[in-house]
């Protein structure tokens, strides 16, 4: 066992908790706090794997901007807590069903398949660096990256049209 | 040095977990977090391919999925606000005004 094994196997067990917290929370509020954890955790995986650019867009983007507007959202409503209703009874335990067949098909890929082999190789300084990135992104991807742009400015106007009260 | 396998199998049942999220809850709001786990989970594998095979590519995708999930959060939750607006109310068994 080295110093990574032991740190991804933490790092996952803390993923995994608080995405089952996520899961089974009773509020609202604590299933995006404990989904805040999650993406943070994941955050710091990607660190590991060589990725400080998107690691650091992670922790701005989803677990700062995106978990804040749910927050907000939730607060907003008032709907930390619904009431249990009765309809489709049967859903939740075929949900668990396929969920297991899911799992087992994925371990099955897995580890028995072998479907994904190679190992991490050791970080190195240049890769994934945040001019690395710019560069690709800028040179190769400029015409997704422009597009991107295009659809956040929709995704905005679609956001305004939508919220903003009709008057009459 | 941690075999790919590992990263896989990590992303693989945090993808369960959303998906048994959105399938087990009735809270849109909670359904929603559960689709942002499931993307995460497929940004990770990703960016450990990413690195096993040295290419960026992996990495502009990621930085890609994340814009694309912000916007769908932005009018997600837009479209939650109206819902509740219009029924007073956000549970997702009383949206059956399709219902024939």
């Amino acid at each position: 066992m080295n110093t990574q094994l032991i740190t991804f196997f933490i790092l996952a067990i803390i993923a995994i908790a608080a995405a089952l917290g996520m899961l089974f929370s009773r509020s609202a509020v604590y299933s995006a706090l404990f989904l805040v954890l999650n993406f943070g955790s994941v955050a710091v995986f990607y660190i590991l794997l060589n990725a400080p650019f998107i690691a650091m867009a992670q922790v701005s983007v989803y677990a700062g901007a995106i978990m804040v507007l749910f927050l907000f959202v939730i607060m907003l409503l008032g709907t930390e807590l619904l009431p249990p209703t009765n309809a489709l009874p049967w859903q939740r335990p075929l949900a668990i069903f396929l969920g297991v067949i899911l799992f087992v098909e994925s371990g099955y890929l897995l580890f028995i398949h072998n479907a994904a082999t190679g190992d991490v190789p050791q970080p190195i300084q240049a890769f994934g660096s945040p001019q690395a990135v710019g560069q690709a992104l800028f040179s190769s991807y400029l015409l997704p990256f422009e597009v991107t742009s295009v659809l956040l400015l929709i995704a905005m106007v679609g956001a305004i049209v939508l919220a903003v009260k009709e008057r009459k | 040095m941690v075999p790919v396998t590992d990263y896989v199998a990590l992303s693989a049942i945090l993808f369960i977990i959303g998906a048994l999220g959105v399938l087990i809850r009735r809270n849109p709001l909670v359904i929603f977090m559960s689709i942002e786990l499931m993307l995460n989970a497929a940004n990770l594998v990703f960016v450990a391919f990413t690195r096993v095979y040295n290419m960026l590519a992996g990495q502009i995708f990621v930085f890609f999925v994340m814009t694309v999930s912000a916007a769908e959060v932005a009018v997600g939750l837009a479209l939650i606000v109206t819902i509740f607006r219009t029924k007073h109310s956000i549970n997702i068994d009383e949206m059956n005004s399709l219902k024939g």
